[in-house]
Protein backbone atom coordinates (compact mmCIF):
# COMPACT_ATOMS: atom_id res chain seq x y z
CA UNK A 1 0.00 0.00 0.00
CA UNK A 2 2.77 2.24 0.70
CA UNK A 3 4.22 2.28 -2.32
CA UNK A 4 1.28 2.69 -4.27
CA UNK A 5 0.37 5.58 -1.88
CA UNK A 6 3.63 7.44 -2.67
CA UNK A 7 3.76 6.82 -6.32
CA UNK A 8 0.17 7.90 -6.94
CA UNK A 9 -0.17 10.68 -4.50
CA UNK A 10 -0.40 14.45 -5.62
CA UNK A 11 2.14 16.67 -3.46
CA UNK A 12 -1.26 17.86 -1.55
CA UNK A 13 -1.74 14.13 -0.14
CA UNK A 14 1.44 13.67 0.91
CA UNK A 15 1.18 14.92 4.33
CA UNK A 16 -1.51 13.02 5.08
CA UNK A 17 0.55 9.92 4.06
CA UNK A 18 2.65 11.32 6.34
CA UNK A 19 0.48 11.56 9.35
CA UNK A 20 -1.03 7.80 8.21
CA UNK A 21 2.40 6.67 8.45
CA UNK A 22 3.07 8.25 11.90
CA UNK A 23 -0.39 6.81 13.39
CA UNK A 24 0.50 3.11 12.33
CA UNK A 25 3.72 3.73 13.25
CA UNK A 26 2.30 4.83 16.94
CA UNK A 27 -0.02 2.11 17.05
CA UNK A 28 2.99 -0.16 16.93
CA UNK A 29 5.36 1.08 19.06
CA UNK A 30 2.05 0.91 21.53
CA UNK A 31 1.44 -2.66 20.85
CA UNK A 32 5.22 -3.38 21.50
CA UNK A 33 5.69 -1.25 24.81
CA UNK A 34 2.35 -2.99 26.23
CA UNK A 35 3.54 -6.78 25.79
CA UNK A 36 7.16 -5.81 26.61
CA UNK A 37 6.51 -3.82 29.35
CA UNK A 38 4.69 -6.16 31.59
CA UNK A 39 7.34 -8.84 30.79
CA UNK A 40 10.24 -6.24 31.99
CA UNK A 41 8.65 -5.21 34.84
CA UNK A 42 7.87 -9.09 36.13
CA UNK A 43 12.03 -9.41 35.22
CA UNK A 44 13.04 -6.69 37.40
CA UNK A 45 10.59 -7.07 40.16
CA UNK A 46 11.69 -10.67 40.59
CA UNK A 47 15.41 -9.31 41.76
CA UNK A 48 13.81 -7.03 43.88
CA UNK A 49 14.60 -7.29 47.67
CA UNK A 50 11.38 -8.21 49.62
CA UNK A 51 10.93 -5.01 50.88
CA UNK A 52 11.16 -3.46 47.21
CA UNK A 53 8.12 -5.62 45.85
CA UNK A 54 5.49 -5.61 48.62
CA UNK A 55 5.79 -1.23 47.99
CA UNK A 56 2.69 0.90 47.79
CA UNK A 57 4.90 3.25 45.21
CA UNK A 58 5.82 2.16 41.72
CA UNK A 59 8.51 1.26 40.83
CA UNK A 60 10.25 -0.40 37.67
CA UNK A 61 14.15 -1.08 38.68
CA UNK A 62 15.00 -2.85 42.02
CA UNK A 63 16.70 -0.07 44.53
CA UNK A 64 19.12 -3.20 45.38
CA UNK A 65 19.74 -5.83 42.90
CA UNK A 66 18.86 -9.00 45.15
CA UNK A 67 18.39 -13.02 44.16
CA UNK A 68 16.45 -13.49 47.56
CA UNK A 69 13.20 -14.31 45.68
CA UNK A 70 14.86 -16.96 44.43
CA UNK A 71 16.57 -17.78 47.14
CA UNK A 72 13.19 -17.96 48.82
CA UNK A 73 11.50 -19.77 46.22
CA UNK A 74 13.56 -22.92 46.11
CA UNK A 75 14.18 -22.81 49.71
CA UNK A 76 10.45 -22.82 50.41
CA UNK A 77 9.37 -25.76 47.31
CA UNK A 78 11.66 -28.45 45.27
CA UNK A 79 12.03 -25.97 42.11
CA UNK A 80 15.18 -27.64 40.87
CA UNK A 81 12.54 -30.67 41.22
CA UNK A 82 9.77 -28.58 39.16
CA UNK A 83 12.42 -27.39 36.40
CA UNK A 84 13.66 -31.25 35.71
CA UNK A 85 9.82 -32.19 36.05
CA UNK A 86 8.88 -29.75 33.16
CA UNK A 87 12.12 -30.70 31.17
CA UNK A 88 11.35 -34.58 31.41
CA UNK A 89 7.58 -34.13 30.59
CA UNK A 90 8.57 -31.79 27.70
CA UNK A 91 10.73 -33.76 25.89
CA UNK A 92 9.70 -36.77 26.39
CA UNK A 93 6.38 -36.21 25.60
CA UNK A 94 6.32 -33.89 23.01
CA UNK A 95 9.09 -36.53 21.89
CA UNK A 96 6.80 -39.36 21.40
CA UNK A 97 4.16 -37.19 19.95
CA UNK A 98 6.15 -36.50 16.78
CA UNK A 99 7.05 -39.80 16.49
CA UNK A 100 3.95 -40.95 16.66
CA UNK A 101 2.53 -38.23 14.76
CA UNK A 102 4.80 -39.19 11.87
CA UNK A 103 4.40 -42.97 12.14
CA UNK A 104 0.58 -42.24 11.92
CA UNK A 105 1.08 -40.04 9.11
CA UNK A 106 3.16 -41.90 7.03
CA UNK A 107 0.50 -44.93 7.59
CA UNK A 108 -1.81 -42.33 6.59
CA UNK A 109 -0.23 -41.66 3.19
CA UNK A 110 1.43 -44.50 1.65
CA UNK A 111 0.20 -47.72 2.70
CA UNK A 112 -3.39 -49.02 1.72
CA UNK A 113 -5.78 -50.98 3.92
CA UNK A 114 -9.28 -51.20 4.34
CA UNK A 115 -11.48 -48.35 6.10
CA UNK A 116 -8.44 -45.88 5.68
CA UNK A 117 -10.52 -42.93 4.88
CA UNK A 118 -12.83 -43.51 7.85
CA UNK A 119 -9.50 -43.93 10.33
CA UNK A 120 -8.03 -40.39 9.07
CA UNK A 121 -11.57 -38.66 9.53
CA UNK A 122 -11.68 -40.19 13.13
CA UNK A 123 -7.92 -38.90 13.78
CA UNK A 124 -9.25 -35.32 12.50
CA UNK A 125 -12.18 -35.28 14.54
CA UNK A 126 -10.08 -35.30 17.74
CA UNK A 127 -9.34 -31.71 17.07
CA UNK A 128 -12.79 -31.29 18.21
CA UNK A 129 -12.38 -32.99 21.71
CA UNK A 130 -10.67 -30.75 24.08
CA UNK A 131 -8.41 -32.06 26.85
CA UNK A 132 -10.47 -30.03 28.70
CA UNK A 133 -13.26 -32.32 28.03
CA UNK A 134 -11.91 -35.76 28.95
CA UNK A 135 -9.58 -34.28 31.91
CA UNK A 136 -12.56 -36.35 34.46
CA UNK A 137 -12.54 -39.70 33.18
CA UNK A 138 -8.99 -39.94 32.53
CA UNK A 139 -8.30 -38.86 35.77
CA UNK A 140 -10.49 -41.89 37.26
CA UNK A 141 -8.79 -44.16 34.77
CA UNK A 142 -5.46 -42.82 35.31
CA UNK A 143 -5.43 -42.59 39.14
CA UNK A 144 -7.25 -46.27 39.13
CA UNK A 145 -3.98 -47.72 37.40
CA UNK A 146 -2.03 -45.68 40.15
CA UNK A 147 -0.83 -43.16 37.55
CA UNK A 148 -0.97 -40.23 40.20
CA UNK A 149 2.25 -38.89 40.53
CA UNK A 150 4.10 -41.12 38.34
CA UNK A 151 5.90 -39.77 34.85
CA UNK A 152 3.81 -42.32 33.05
CA UNK A 153 1.00 -40.60 34.52
CA UNK A 154 2.10 -37.30 33.20
CA UNK A 155 2.54 -37.64 30.05
CA UNK A 156 0.75 -40.95 28.60
CA UNK A 157 -2.72 -39.44 28.63
CA UNK A 158 -1.32 -36.25 26.35
CA UNK A 159 0.32 -38.30 23.66
CA UNK A 160 -3.21 -39.05 21.49
CA UNK A 161 -2.41 -36.68 18.93
CA UNK A 162 -4.61 -35.56 15.94
CA UNK A 163 -3.09 -32.15 15.10
CA UNK A 164 0.24 -33.25 14.73
CA UNK A 165 -0.59 -36.52 12.66
CA UNK A 166 -3.16 -34.30 10.72
CA UNK A 167 0.33 -31.46 9.72
CA UNK A 168 2.34 -34.28 8.51
CA UNK A 169 -0.17 -35.99 6.47
CA UNK A 170 -0.56 -32.41 4.40
CA UNK A 171 3.22 -32.21 4.76
CA UNK A 172 3.50 -35.66 3.36
CA UNK A 173 1.17 -36.02 0.60
CA UNK A 174 3.14 -32.72 -1.11
CA UNK A 175 6.60 -34.91 -1.00
CA UNK A 176 7.13 -35.73 -5.06
CA UNK A 177 5.75 -39.35 -5.74
CA UNK A 178 8.56 -40.49 -7.97
CA UNK A 179 11.07 -40.42 -5.45
CA UNK A 180 8.63 -42.81 -3.30
CA UNK A 181 8.03 -44.53 -6.36
CA UNK A 182 11.90 -44.95 -6.89
CA UNK A 183 12.88 -45.94 -3.50
CA UNK A 184 9.97 -48.86 -3.74
CA UNK A 185 11.35 -49.99 -7.40
CA UNK A 186 14.91 -50.22 -5.40
CA UNK A 187 13.46 -52.70 -2.95
CA UNK A 188 13.35 -50.28 -0.32
CA UNK A 189 11.26 -51.44 2.84
CA UNK A 190 8.42 -49.53 4.62
CA UNK A 191 10.63 -49.05 7.24
CA UNK A 192 13.92 -47.54 5.16
CA UNK A 193 12.16 -45.35 3.43
CA UNK A 194 10.58 -43.34 6.17
CA UNK A 195 13.85 -42.47 7.73
CA UNK A 196 15.92 -42.31 4.54
CA UNK A 197 13.01 -40.64 2.28
CA UNK A 198 10.20 -39.21 4.21
CA UNK A 199 11.72 -37.64 7.00
CA UNK A 200 14.38 -36.03 5.07
CA UNK A 201 12.89 -34.57 2.71
CA UNK A 202 9.59 -33.06 5.85
CA UNK A 203 12.09 -31.95 7.62
CA UNK A 204 10.52 -28.39 8.30
CA UNK A 205 7.39 -29.42 8.55
CA UNK A 206 8.36 -32.09 11.52
CA UNK A 207 9.84 -29.23 13.31
CA UNK A 208 7.10 -27.08 13.37
CA UNK A 209 5.01 -29.88 14.63
CA UNK A 210 7.91 -30.27 17.43
CA UNK A 211 8.31 -27.14 18.54
CA UNK A 212 4.56 -26.40 18.88
CA UNK A 213 4.39 -29.93 20.56
CA UNK A 214 7.24 -28.34 22.92
CA UNK A 215 5.89 -25.08 23.94
CA UNK A 216 2.57 -26.71 24.61
CA UNK A 217 3.87 -29.56 26.68
CA UNK A 218 5.56 -27.41 28.57
CA UNK A 219 2.68 -24.82 29.22
CA UNK A 220 0.30 -27.79 30.41
CA UNK A 221 -1.58 -26.78 33.13
CA UNK A 222 -4.86 -28.87 33.60
CA UNK A 223 -3.98 -32.02 33.27
CA UNK A 224 -0.35 -31.57 36.17
CA UNK A 225 -3.30 -29.56 38.17
CA UNK A 226 -5.16 -32.67 38.58
CA UNK A 227 -2.88 -35.75 38.15
CA UNK A 228 0.14 -35.04 40.64
CA UNK A 229 -0.40 -34.41 44.62
CA UNK A 230 3.44 -34.58 45.35
CA UNK A 231 5.48 -31.53 44.62
CA UNK A 232 8.80 -34.20 43.74
CA UNK A 233 6.45 -34.83 41.01
CA UNK A 234 4.68 -31.33 39.55
CA UNK A 235 5.66 -29.32 36.75
CA UNK A 236 6.60 -25.43 37.22
CA UNK A 237 3.51 -24.22 36.51
CA UNK A 238 1.63 -26.95 38.75
CA UNK A 239 3.97 -26.31 41.29
CA UNK A 240 3.60 -22.35 41.85
CA UNK A 241 0.11 -23.00 42.22
CA UNK A 242 1.06 -24.27 45.59
CA UNK A 243 2.35 -20.65 46.40
CA UNK A 244 -0.65 -19.12 45.35
CA UNK A 245 -2.78 -20.54 47.64
CA UNK A 246 -4.44 -17.58 49.46
CA UNK A 247 -6.06 -13.68 48.20
CA UNK A 248 -2.87 -12.18 50.14
CA UNK A 249 -0.74 -11.74 47.50
CA UNK A 250 1.40 -9.54 49.29
CA UNK A 251 2.97 -12.64 51.75
CA UNK A 252 4.46 -14.87 48.47
CA UNK A 253 4.77 -11.94 46.17
CA UNK A 254 8.75 -12.71 45.63
CA UNK A 255 8.81 -16.58 45.29
CA UNK A 256 5.97 -16.21 42.70
CA UNK A 257 7.87 -13.77 40.80
CA UNK A 258 10.84 -15.65 40.59
CA UNK A 259 8.95 -19.20 39.67
CA UNK A 260 6.66 -17.22 37.03
CA UNK A 261 10.19 -16.11 35.64
CA UNK A 262 11.62 -19.77 35.56
CA UNK A 263 8.74 -20.81 33.59
CA UNK A 264 8.19 -17.94 31.14
CA UNK A 265 11.89 -17.44 30.30
CA UNK A 266 12.67 -20.65 28.83
CA UNK A 267 9.69 -20.39 26.02
CA UNK A 268 10.75 -17.05 25.31
CA UNK A 269 14.08 -17.96 24.50
CA UNK A 270 13.09 -20.47 22.39
CA UNK A 271 10.63 -18.29 20.80
CA UNK A 272 13.35 -15.37 20.24
CA UNK A 273 16.01 -17.62 18.30
CA UNK A 274 12.52 -19.78 16.71
CA UNK A 275 9.94 -17.15 16.47
CA UNK A 276 8.82 -17.66 12.51
CA UNK A 277 8.57 -21.27 12.62
CA UNK A 278 6.62 -20.99 16.02
CA UNK A 279 4.59 -18.34 14.78
CA UNK A 280 4.00 -20.57 11.45
CA UNK A 281 2.98 -23.95 13.46
CA UNK A 282 0.55 -21.99 15.68
CA UNK A 283 -1.47 -19.87 12.85
CA UNK A 284 -1.19 -23.15 10.55
CA UNK A 285 -4.58 -23.48 9.19
CA UNK A 286 -5.30 -19.57 9.56
CA UNK A 287 -3.28 -19.35 6.21
CA UNK A 288 -5.78 -21.69 4.65
CA UNK A 289 -9.14 -19.33 6.10
CA UNK B 1 0.55 -45.78 13.62
CA UNK B 2 -1.66 -48.41 15.97
CA UNK B 3 -0.32 -46.62 19.11
CA UNK B 4 -1.49 -43.68 17.88
CA UNK B 5 -4.96 -44.99 16.69
CA UNK B 6 -5.06 -46.89 20.46
CA UNK B 7 -4.54 -43.38 22.30
CA UNK B 8 -6.64 -41.83 20.46
CA UNK B 9 -9.12 -44.00 21.23
CA UNK B 10 -8.10 -44.87 24.73
CA UNK B 11 -7.81 -40.87 25.84
CA UNK B 12 -9.93 -39.28 23.76
CA UNK B 13 -12.83 -41.56 22.51
CA UNK B 14 -13.34 -43.50 25.14
CA UNK B 15 -13.26 -40.77 27.72
CA UNK B 16 -15.40 -38.49 25.70
CA UNK B 17 -18.05 -41.06 26.07
CA UNK B 18 -17.54 -42.17 29.63
CA UNK B 19 -18.51 -38.26 30.37
CA UNK B 20 -21.42 -38.74 28.56
CA UNK B 21 -22.16 -41.52 31.19
CA UNK B 22 -20.62 -39.94 34.26
CA UNK B 23 -23.14 -36.87 33.42
CA UNK B 24 -26.07 -39.61 34.32
CA UNK B 25 -24.69 -40.40 37.72
CA UNK B 26 -24.73 -39.12 41.31
CA UNK B 27 -21.25 -39.95 42.00
CA UNK B 28 -18.76 -38.50 44.43
CA UNK B 29 -15.46 -37.97 42.78
CA UNK B 30 -13.31 -41.18 45.21
CA UNK B 31 -16.42 -42.44 45.99
CA UNK B 32 -17.30 -45.90 44.60
CA UNK B 33 -20.77 -45.52 45.10
CA UNK B 34 -22.84 -43.97 42.24
CA UNK B 35 -26.50 -43.74 41.76
CA UNK B 36 -27.90 -43.21 38.15
CA UNK B 37 -30.12 -40.54 37.83
CA UNK B 38 -30.52 -40.01 34.41
CA UNK B 39 -30.63 -36.36 33.01
CA UNK B 40 -31.17 -35.08 36.34
CA UNK B 41 -27.88 -33.12 36.36
CA UNK B 42 -29.05 -31.57 33.40
CA UNK B 43 -32.48 -30.71 34.35
CA UNK B 44 -31.05 -29.24 37.54
CA UNK B 45 -28.63 -27.08 36.31
CA UNK B 46 -30.77 -25.72 33.92
CA UNK B 47 -33.75 -24.90 35.95
CA UNK B 48 -31.88 -23.27 38.38
CA UNK B 49 -30.28 -20.06 38.27
CA UNK B 50 -26.98 -21.57 38.12
CA UNK B 51 -27.34 -21.80 34.38
CA UNK B 52 -28.09 -18.83 33.33
CA UNK B 53 -25.43 -16.99 35.78
CA UNK B 54 -22.17 -19.63 34.46
CA UNK B 55 -23.40 -19.18 30.83
CA UNK B 56 -23.88 -15.59 30.60
CA UNK B 57 -20.27 -15.52 32.50
CA UNK B 58 -19.17 -17.52 29.69
CA UNK B 59 -20.95 -15.48 27.07
CA UNK B 60 -19.75 -12.11 28.37
CA UNK B 61 -15.90 -13.29 28.74
CA UNK B 62 -16.38 -15.19 25.23
CA UNK B 63 -17.90 -12.10 23.39
CA UNK B 64 -15.28 -9.71 25.35
CA UNK B 65 -12.06 -11.75 24.37
CA UNK B 66 -13.41 -11.80 20.98
CA UNK B 67 -14.71 -8.24 19.91
CA UNK B 68 -11.62 -6.79 21.25
CA UNK B 69 -8.84 -9.25 20.28
CA UNK B 70 -10.38 -9.00 16.48
CA UNK B 71 -10.50 -5.21 16.50
CA UNK B 72 -7.43 -4.43 17.89
CA UNK B 73 -5.95 -7.28 15.97
CA UNK B 74 -6.99 -5.65 12.57
CA UNK B 75 -5.74 -2.20 14.18
CA UNK B 76 -2.23 -3.93 14.50
CA UNK B 77 -1.96 -5.63 11.51
CA UNK B 78 -3.38 -2.80 9.32
CA UNK B 79 -0.28 -0.93 11.15
CA UNK B 80 1.90 -4.14 10.77
CA UNK B 81 0.79 -3.85 6.78
CA UNK B 82 2.93 -1.23 6.44
CA UNK B 83 6.32 -2.83 6.15
CA UNK B 84 7.44 0.36 8.37
CA UNK B 85 11.28 -0.63 9.92
CA UNK B 86 10.93 -2.54 12.71
CA UNK B 87 7.55 -4.64 11.57
CA UNK B 88 9.17 -7.47 11.67
CA UNK B 89 10.17 -6.91 15.40
CA UNK B 90 6.85 -5.71 16.38
CA UNK B 91 5.06 -8.94 14.66
CA UNK B 92 7.17 -10.93 16.82
CA UNK B 93 6.74 -8.96 20.18
CA UNK B 94 3.08 -9.22 19.81
CA UNK B 95 3.00 -12.58 18.76
CA UNK B 96 4.77 -13.56 21.62
CA UNK B 97 2.23 -13.63 24.61
CA UNK B 98 0.36 -16.80 22.82
CA UNK B 99 3.00 -19.19 23.39
CA UNK B 100 3.69 -18.35 27.00
CA UNK B 101 1.91 -20.23 29.94
CA UNK B 102 -1.66 -19.33 30.57
CA UNK B 103 -0.66 -19.55 34.41
CA UNK B 104 2.22 -17.36 34.87
CA UNK B 105 0.75 -14.72 32.84
CA UNK B 106 -1.87 -14.62 35.22
CA UNK B 107 0.42 -14.36 37.95
CA UNK B 108 2.31 -11.68 36.28
CA UNK B 109 -0.66 -9.84 35.36
CA UNK B 110 -2.30 -10.54 39.15
CA UNK B 111 1.10 -8.87 40.54
CA UNK B 112 0.51 -5.85 38.55
CA UNK B 113 -3.21 -5.23 39.38
CA UNK B 114 -3.51 -6.24 43.20
CA UNK B 115 -4.87 -3.30 44.77
CA UNK B 116 -2.12 -2.88 47.40
CA UNK B 117 0.98 -3.46 45.77
CA UNK B 118 0.50 -3.84 41.93
CA UNK B 119 2.19 -1.22 39.47
CA UNK B 120 -1.74 -0.14 38.29
CA UNK B 121 -2.73 0.85 41.87
CA UNK B 122 0.33 2.29 42.31
CA UNK B 123 0.31 4.54 39.04
CA UNK B 124 -3.67 5.60 39.94
CA UNK B 125 -2.21 6.23 43.33
CA UNK B 126 0.44 8.64 42.14
CA UNK B 127 -2.09 10.15 39.94
CA UNK B 128 -4.62 10.84 42.43
CA UNK B 129 -6.66 8.14 42.13
CA UNK B 130 -7.35 4.97 43.60
CA UNK B 131 -7.05 1.25 42.71
CA UNK B 132 -10.30 -0.48 42.10
CA UNK B 133 -10.23 -3.68 43.89
CA UNK B 134 -9.86 -6.17 40.63
CA UNK B 135 -10.01 -8.86 43.64
CA UNK B 136 -12.93 -9.23 45.52
CA UNK B 137 -15.60 -7.40 43.44
CA UNK B 138 -16.76 -10.18 40.67
CA UNK B 139 -17.61 -8.16 37.97
CA UNK B 140 -14.11 -6.24 38.05
CA UNK B 141 -12.28 -9.55 38.33
CA UNK B 142 -14.14 -10.48 34.93
CA UNK B 143 -12.67 -7.18 33.15
CA UNK B 144 -9.61 -8.33 34.60
CA UNK B 145 -9.61 -11.74 33.18
CA UNK B 146 -10.91 -10.24 29.45
CA UNK B 147 -7.86 -7.67 29.84
CA UNK B 148 -5.45 -9.78 30.54
CA UNK B 149 -6.54 -12.95 27.72
CA UNK B 150 -6.90 -10.36 25.14
CA UNK B 151 -3.20 -9.27 25.84
CA UNK B 152 -2.12 -12.52 25.86
CA UNK B 153 -3.74 -13.93 22.40
CA UNK B 154 -4.02 -10.73 20.65
CA UNK B 155 -0.95 -11.40 17.95
CA UNK B 156 -2.85 -14.88 16.97
CA UNK B 157 -5.48 -12.33 15.41
CA UNK B 158 -3.28 -9.68 14.12
CA UNK B 159 -0.93 -12.79 12.31
CA UNK B 160 -3.96 -14.27 10.84
CA UNK B 161 -5.31 -10.91 10.03
CA UNK B 162 -1.70 -9.72 8.46
CA UNK B 163 -1.78 -13.14 6.07
CA UNK B 164 -5.45 -12.18 4.67
CA UNK B 165 -4.20 -8.30 4.27
CA UNK B 166 -1.65 -9.77 1.89
CA UNK B 167 -4.13 -11.11 -0.13
CA UNK B 168 -5.86 -8.69 -0.71
CA UNK B 169 -5.14 -7.54 -4.54
CA UNK B 170 -3.05 -4.19 -4.74
CA UNK B 171 -5.49 -3.19 -7.96
CA UNK B 172 -8.35 -3.03 -6.11
CA UNK B 173 -7.12 -0.79 -4.08
CA UNK B 174 -5.41 1.19 -6.77
CA UNK B 175 -8.86 1.51 -8.25
CA UNK B 176 -10.58 2.70 -5.50
CA UNK B 177 -8.20 5.49 -5.21
CA UNK B 178 -8.44 6.58 -8.28
CA UNK B 179 -11.90 6.73 -7.97
CA UNK B 180 -11.00 9.05 -5.18
CA UNK B 181 -11.74 6.71 -2.38
CA UNK B 182 -9.32 8.24 0.51
CA UNK B 183 -7.83 5.71 2.83
CA UNK B 184 -10.83 5.44 5.48
CA UNK B 185 -13.32 4.75 2.51
CA UNK B 186 -10.93 2.57 0.81
CA UNK B 187 -10.38 0.82 3.88
CA UNK B 188 -14.70 0.02 4.42
CA UNK B 189 -15.56 -0.01 1.02
CA UNK B 190 -12.48 -2.46 -0.36
CA UNK B 191 -10.14 -4.10 2.70
CA UNK B 192 -12.91 -4.81 4.92
CA UNK B 193 -14.98 -6.66 2.59
CA UNK B 194 -12.50 -8.92 0.95
CA UNK B 195 -10.82 -10.05 4.38
CA UNK B 196 -14.32 -11.40 5.44
CA UNK B 197 -13.63 -15.01 4.98
CA UNK B 198 -10.32 -13.86 7.61
CA UNK B 199 -12.79 -12.38 10.42
CA UNK B 200 -15.23 -15.20 9.85
CA UNK B 201 -12.38 -17.71 10.45
CA UNK B 202 -10.84 -15.97 13.39
CA UNK B 203 -14.48 -15.42 14.81
CA UNK B 204 -14.78 -19.11 14.63
CA UNK B 205 -11.70 -20.18 16.13
CA UNK B 206 -11.07 -17.36 18.86
CA UNK B 207 -14.66 -18.32 20.10
CA UNK B 208 -13.47 -22.02 20.50
CA UNK B 209 -10.38 -20.66 22.28
CA UNK B 210 -11.75 -18.66 24.12
CA UNK B 211 -14.64 -21.05 25.71
CA UNK B 212 -11.68 -23.34 26.27
CA UNK B 213 -9.75 -21.16 28.57
CA UNK B 214 -8.83 -22.50 31.80
CA UNK B 215 -4.80 -21.88 33.20
CA UNK B 216 -5.52 -17.60 32.75
CA UNK B 217 -8.85 -18.13 34.26
CA UNK B 218 -7.76 -19.79 37.87
CA UNK B 219 -4.55 -18.12 38.00
CA UNK B 220 -6.03 -14.85 38.04
CA UNK B 221 -9.71 -15.89 39.86
CA UNK B 222 -8.59 -18.68 42.10
CA UNK B 223 -11.50 -19.47 43.66
CA UNK B 224 -14.11 -18.28 40.55
CA UNK B 225 -15.52 -15.68 41.99
CA UNK B 226 -15.80 -13.86 38.59
CA UNK B 227 -14.69 -15.72 35.66
CA UNK B 228 -16.62 -18.67 36.21
CA UNK B 229 -17.01 -19.81 32.86
CA UNK B 230 -18.56 -23.38 32.30
CA UNK B 231 -15.21 -25.11 31.81
CA UNK B 232 -13.79 -23.51 35.07
CA UNK B 233 -17.25 -24.28 36.65
CA UNK B 234 -16.85 -27.93 35.55
CA UNK B 235 -13.24 -28.23 36.94
CA UNK B 236 -14.50 -26.77 40.64
CA UNK B 237 -17.16 -28.77 40.59
CA UNK B 238 -15.35 -31.97 39.87
CA UNK B 239 -11.81 -31.64 41.26
CA UNK B 240 -13.25 -29.02 44.17
CA UNK B 241 -16.08 -30.01 45.01
CA UNK B 242 -16.15 -33.61 44.09
CA UNK B 243 -19.55 -33.97 42.34
CA UNK B 244 -18.04 -35.80 39.39
CA UNK B 245 -21.41 -36.45 37.59
CA UNK B 246 -22.23 -33.00 37.87
CA UNK B 247 -18.91 -32.18 36.79
CA UNK B 248 -18.91 -34.65 33.30
CA UNK B 249 -22.56 -32.89 32.50
CA UNK B 250 -21.06 -29.98 32.07
CA UNK B 251 -18.22 -30.78 30.33
CA UNK B 252 -20.67 -32.36 28.10
CA UNK B 253 -22.44 -29.16 27.59
CA UNK B 254 -19.35 -27.12 26.76
CA UNK B 255 -18.52 -29.89 24.40
CA UNK B 256 -22.13 -30.04 22.56
CA UNK B 257 -21.55 -26.45 22.21
CA UNK B 258 -17.58 -26.59 20.54
CA UNK B 259 -19.48 -29.15 17.88
CA UNK B 260 -22.18 -27.53 17.11
CA UNK B 261 -19.16 -24.21 16.42
CA UNK B 262 -16.70 -26.37 14.40
CA UNK B 263 -19.68 -27.62 12.38
CA UNK B 264 -21.22 -24.59 11.55
CA UNK B 265 -17.45 -23.47 10.29
CA UNK B 266 -16.97 -26.52 8.16
CA UNK B 267 -20.59 -25.78 6.52
CA UNK B 268 -19.44 -22.29 6.17
CA UNK B 269 -16.26 -23.48 4.82
CA UNK B 270 -17.41 -26.03 2.21
CA UNK B 271 -20.00 -23.09 1.02
CA UNK B 272 -17.03 -20.64 0.12
CA UNK B 273 -15.52 -23.27 -1.75
CA UNK B 274 -18.47 -23.68 -3.60
CA UNK B 275 -18.94 -20.19 -4.57
CA UNK B 276 -15.25 -19.97 -6.13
Amino acid sequence: MTTIEAAAAPKAQRRGLRALLLRDYLVLVISVLIVLLPLVYLLFSSFKSPGDLATTQFQLMPETWSTANYDQALDQLPFGRFFLNSAIVTVVGAGLKVLLAIFTAYGLVFCEFPGKTYIFWAVLATLMVPPQVTVLPNFVFISGLGGVDTYWGLILPGLATGFGTFLLRQAFMQLPPEIMEAAELDGAGHWHRLWHHVVPMAGPSIATVALVNVVYEWNDYLWPLVITNDPDMMTLARGITLLRNSDNLAASVGPIMAGTVMVLVPVLLLFAVLQRHIVNGFTQGGVKG
Amino acid sequence: MLPNLALIVMFTYRPLFQNFYYSTLSWELGSSVATKVGLDNYVDFFSSGEAGKVLLTTAIFTVGTVGFSLALGLMVALALNRKLPGAGFAQATVFAPYVLSGFAVALLWLYIFDPNIGALGAILRALGGTSPDWINNPTLTLVMVIIVYVWKNLGYAAVIYLAGLQAVPNDLLEAAMLDGAGPVRRFWSVTFPLLSPTTFFLLVTVILNSLQAFDLLIGLDRLGRGARTLIFDSYLTGFVEADAGRSAMLSTVLFVILVALTLFQLVYVERKVHYR
